[in-house]
């Protein structure tokens, strides 16, 4: 199967748009880095416009893989991992908190 | 015969009659990959000390004769996002390159139960972002086939791993292909489960509506077996499926005359290498052989299938990695933050490869708002009709068959410039995925000298028939048993 060559569009995602998306998901960018991830953005979300020859008016979006409907298991109180264990990975704590730079406000 | 190269069925023949222990094959095991990971580099860990304190205890279970099972005393390792309690999982990620789980995955528990022996943890491509194993933050794993060439990725490690002899199975994990896509690069049977099947508790995920943790091995045989021993519903995991676990072993012996296999005519359209497609034509005259019967069949939305998988992956892997902040556990840069946010820029700046950062980037484009509709929503859309396609075709056959890629391995290098081009070599493994089916990876020939693989697709559930066609298969053809000459 050779993958279809949609018709080129004018659609552009240009770098101020990568910088605004950077900064909402947290990853600090080059400039440089958004230039290139334009033209990449630009390429990719292009040719899944594919999609677009699909008529879909009718059809229920898949929201589940397996089928399964809620789960539920017994109310029931077991052990939980220690403290002391899931602390170790915490790169910045006091033994008992765990310790990030300012959240609000200015110190 | 080396002890190395021993599949599970062998060695545990030997270890059941006592002929061998489990710390003599461990030994020539971890022997055998600390003499070839040289020139391979399949692994990110080798857990020399766990390994043979479990070989010991295998022993000491094989003396006491009791509890004995099909994996006691075998060596196995796992690609590096199953978690391992005690030995560092990476995700070959600088952002966890550093970190060491709590606590096992149910898998790692299970194989434990079973009495398998943990070598040590497959490199990756970063989170499974990748086709090739090129984008592990850590090196490269070469193919043993041909040492320029890619192993295929995302379990690039675990396939090459197994293809060399360096350990008797392995764990792999498929988020669209990521299992059978380097096992038909590498000449390896491995197996992507139904959604479900397999519990994900303790898996690192990349799309949790996709994901699912399968064998990799030298034949359909092992793989049954190891599905046997990790198989099941799992309450740490509510989307592990309920109900009985068939006994894949013991169907493997079901005489396959009669059942339905169906050719998507969609998959043979145009744009295979001449020696894949012939491969997989082979495959199909000897399933004709065997007394099957062969139909054409239509996956409407074939083409679909990628758009499809890839908005789905970017929007539920940039939530899934939205985790990784440099607070709770792995990698931190802390230095010169001001506030809380510097913390998230610059520890995900440092922490992330090119290909995560951009998969990132392109899950919150297509969930935000004024974009949501146009591509997650239609994704999804499309997914279910990719679903119904499946459905339609299983109501007239057993199985489907498919290539797992168009081409042979490809050079080291040849596609990391353009993203795009990459993602295409999946064009025939990521339409189950979203449809939850399982499929069975089989070598099937070669093609200028490197491996072919083909896949059989089943609906929910149906390993066990999968399995069955793969053994039967590989009953009366031998490409599973070759190996690559470049270690011999």
């Amino acid at each position: 199967m050779t993958p279809p060559e949609p018709a080129k569009t004018d659609f552009t995602i240009d770098a101020d748009m990568v910088k605004h998306v950077a900064f909402l998901v947290r990853l600090g960018l080059q400039e440089d880095e958004a230039q290139a991830f334009s033209h990449q953005f630009t390429a990719i979300i292009d040719y899944f416009h594919l999609l677009n020859e699909v008529d879909t008016q009718n059809v229920i979006p898949a929201c589940e893989t397996s089928n399964t409907r809620s789960v539920m298991r017994p109310d029931e109180v077991q052990p939980g991992m220690p403290r002391q264990d899931f602390m170790k990975n915490v790169p910045h704590q006091d033994g008992a908190f765990v310790q990030v730079p300012l959240v609000f406000g200015e110190e | 015969m080396e002890l190395h190269e021993l599949s599970i069925r062998e060695a545990h023949d030997l270890l059941a009659k006592k002929q061998l222990s489990s710390v003599e094959l461990t030994t020539a095991s971890l022997e055998h990959i600390h003499k070839t990971e040289p020139h391979i580099r399949a692994f990110v860990t080798v857990s020399d000390d766990l390994a043979l304190t479990q070989a010991r205890q295998a022993d000491e279970r094989i003396r006491e004769g009791t509890n004995l099972t099909p994996l006691t005393g075998i060596p196995f390792a796992v690609k590096d996002c199953i978690s391992t309690k005690a030995v560092r999982t990476t995700c070959s990620s600088r952002i966890l390159e550093n970190y060491v789980p709590p606590y096992n995955a149910t898998v790692i528990d299970r194989l434990a139960d079973a009495g398998a022996v943990l070598l040590g943890k497959h490199n990756m491509d970063e989170f499974g972002m990748g086709s090739s194993c090129e984008n592990s933050a850590f090196f490269n794993t070469h193919n043993p086939w041909d040492l320029e060439r890619v192993p295929g990725g995302s379990s690039g490690g675990s396939a090459a791993a197994v293809a060399a002899s360096m350990g008797a199975f392995a764990l792999g994990e498929d988020t669209g292909g990521s299992i059978r896509m380097p096992a038909g690069f590498c000449n390896v049977t491995g197996l992507k489960t139904t959604y479900g099947r397999v519990s994900r508790y303790g898996l690192i995920a990349l799309v949790s509506s996709f994901d699912s943790i399968g064998p990799m091995a030298r034949d359909a045989y092992d793989c049954a077996a190891v599905l046997q021993a990790i198989a099941g519903q799992d309450l740490h995991d509510a989307t592990s499926l309920p109900g009985p676990v068939p006994d894949y072993l013991q169907n493997l012996g079901r005489p396959v005359k009669g059942l339905r296999i169906g050719v998507p005519k969609e998959y043979f359209q145009s744009g295979m290498e001449p020696g894949v497609e012939s491969s997989i034509q082979t495959a199909i005259h000897k399933f004709e052989e065997l007394g099957m019967q062969i139909r054409e069949v239509s996956l409407p939305h074939t083409q679909y299938g990628l758009p499809v998988y890839y908005l789905v992956l970017f929007a539920e892997a940039s939530a899934n990695l939205a985790r990784f902040d440099g607070t709770r556990f792995g990698l931190s840069v802390a230095e010169g933050a001001e506030n809380v946010i510097d913390l998230y820029l610059q520890t995900r700046r440092a922490g992330f490869g090119p290909e995560v950062k951009r998969r990132i980037m392109l899950g919150a484009y297509v969930l935000s708002a004024g974009y949501y509709d146009a591509y997650y929503l239609k994704a999804q859309k499309v997914r279910t009709l990719l679903r119904q396609d499946f459905e339609a075709a299983f109501e007239q056959c057993d199985a489907l068959v498919a290539p797992t890629c168009p081409t042979t391995a490809f050079k080291l290098g040849e596609k990391t410039d353009d993203p795009l081009t990459m993602y295409l070599s999946d064009i025939y493994v990521v339409a189950t995925n979203p449809a939850g089916v399982p499929s069975l990876c089989l070598p099937c020939g070669f093609s200028n000298a490197m491996p072919v693989g083909m896949q059989l697709i089943g609906k929910h559930l149906s390993e066990d028939v999968l399995l069955q066609i793969g053994h039967a298969y590989q009953s009366v053809t031998d490409w599973h048993k070759m190996r690559p000459e470049v270690l011999k």
